[in-house]
């Protein structure tokens, strides 16, 4: 990915993510994490060289991507912008329904909020919505880009938790973005480090906590030692 | 209630400072009736010939809804048209841009010339002349949509119609309010500019025409005329303003409720 100043966005990204893997990624600011991601799931070609993506020889119609905005649309009910993706392919308005109310059940929504608009939801509500909105097409892989950021600490949490106990359910790859490296450290399985622009893979960290994880695993020692080493890889990638 | 008497308080206050200083100001300084009738003189006057004036008004507003209308409509297809393409865009806008610069006035009688005297022609007038808000602002609305919106779009392959029905119209329908508002009032200029020119044929007369006629040493009827076609114009902008905000309110938010930020 090479931008018109002729400056490289990202370069030799090579890393792999295995099926229903859950990798995030983390760099300095404008290190073309985000460019990567937007990659994978087809927004942006790149200028030069190829990009390959193999994860499990997914086709491009079973990937779903997050963003950092819940990007919802305000016109629409919380039902119908769920609904989007189904309708947009055509999907018979009968069997999107029960796709529908199964997505909102999943990510905690009650009955009643499928008839308001985003504009009376709470900003951790939209994000749900805009998961919902993701998870019901049933993706095989799930990019993430910064989806929590917005949100304070205590509500990422809960929705980091959310989100695994999804990722849990559904066996999905996914692919998340995050400048947040407790964040990164409580999602995934591993942890990918870029360096500083052109984005390279600066380090690959496992991270060997056992799933289910629960809040409880954020006071461990363990937890903290892994964070601080996430923490020092970033500091020598950002140098 | 108390909103409403709140807001309508201070004009209408204002109003009868107004008419009271106008007839204190003819009567003390001797104004002749010609020049500037007495307030009660130009009442007077509107008494006399209502049916005429109210069928003038009927008769205006038609127009003017009319032009008003078909320029909502045309106004959006347009804008529709403009969005999809940058060299449709950049070929035509400087014509669309002709159509606000150009004095209507001048333009009246071409219009009359090509077409005919008649109600269609004034149609055509109002139409002209609140066209261009429309069009710009919906362009403006259809082309200001989110990137990142575009890019959910395309990662489920919308096609290009999905994207304009489903995204850039429902977007620009605030840009669209806002337009018609600003429109609404000038297709009441343009009705009566199009009577001036186009409305002296038929046997019932519009606003406009009475104006002409009321310039003939009928200042009451000029006035009385001339105050109508203003309350024409207020009424039809506010019946658009509240229209408007009718379609807001249910396009985001169909209760009415706002809950942001909890």
């Amino acid at each position: 990915m090479r931008f018109a100043s002729g400056q490289f966005g990202v370069r030799d990204v090579v890393f792999n993510v295995r099926c229903g893997e859950f990798v995030s990624l983390v760099g300095p600011s404008g290190c073309g994490k985000s460019t990567l991601l937007r990659m994978i799931a087809g927004l942006i070609s790149p200028t030069g060289g190829s990009l390959q993506v193999n994860a499990g020889a997914t086709d491009d119609s079973r990937r779903a991507f997050v963003f950092q905005d819940s990007n919802l649309l305000p016109w629409r009910s919380v039902f119908d912008n769920v609904r989007l993706p189904l309708e947009l392919r055509g999907e018979p308005f009968e069997k999107q329904r029960t796709a529908i109310d199964d997505s909102l059940k999943l990510i905690g929504l009650k009955p009643d909020d499928a008839a308001k608009r985003p504009r009376m939801l709470s900003g951790g509500m939209r994000m749900r919505v805009s998961l919902a909105r993701a998870l019901i097409t049933h993706p095989e892989l799930l990019l993430l880009d910064e989806p929590f950021a917005a949100l304070d600490e205590l509500l990422r949490q809960q929705l980091n938790e959310e989100l695994l106990r999804i990722w849990a359910k559904q066996q999905w790859t996914g692919l998340f973005v995050t400048h947040n490296v407790s964040e990164a450290v409580f999602l995934s399985q591993r942890v990918v480090v870029m360096s500083k622009s052109p984005g390279r893979i600066f380090a690959d960290i496992a991270v060997p906590f056992q799933h289910p994880r629960d809040s409880e695993l954020r006071s461990t020692p363990e937890f903290a030692k892994l964070v601080g080493e996430v923490t020092r890889q970033l500091r020598e990638a950002a140098r | 209630m108390k909103q409403i008497i709140k807001a309508a308080l201070p004009p209408a206050v204002l109003f009868v400072v107004v008419i009271l200083s106008w007839h204190y100001i003819v009567v003390e300084f001797g104004i002749k009736a010609f020049l500037v009738p007495k307030p009660f003189g130009v009442l007077q006057a509107a008494l006399e010939i209502r049916s005429e004036l109210l069928t003038a008004i009927g008769l205006t507003a038609a127009a003017a809804l009319c032009g008003f209308v078909s320029s909502v409509l045309i106004g959006s297809l347009t804008a529709c048209v403009f969005s999809q393409s940058r060299v449709i865009r950049s070929s035509c806008y400087p014509y669309a841009i002709f159509l606000q610069t150009v004095p209507i006035v001048a333009v009246a009688p071409i219009i009359v010339v090509w077409f005919g005297a008649g109600f269609h022609s004034i149609v055509l007038v109002s139409f002209m002349i609140s066209l261009f808000p429309i069009v710009t602002n919906v362009t403006a609305g259809m082309l200001s949509v989110d990137p990142d919106l575009l890019d959910l779009f395309r990662l489920y392959r919308a096609s290009r119609w999905q994207v304009l029905w489903k995204l850039r119209l429902p977007h620009s329908v605030p840009f669209l309010v806002a337009g018609a508002r600003t429109s609404s009032g000038m297709a009441v200029v343009g009705a009566i500019v199009g009577e001036f020119f186009a409305g002296n044929l038929a046997e019932r007369h519009g606003l406009g025409y009475v104006i002409l006629q009321g310039q003939q040493f009928n200042t009451a009827k000029l006035f009385a005329a001339v105050i109508a076609s203003t309350l024409l114009g207020i009424a039809i902008f506010g019946a658009s303003t509240l229209v408007g905000l009718t379609i807001l309110r249910r396009w985001s938010d169909p209760k009415g409720q706002d809950h942001t930020g909890t």
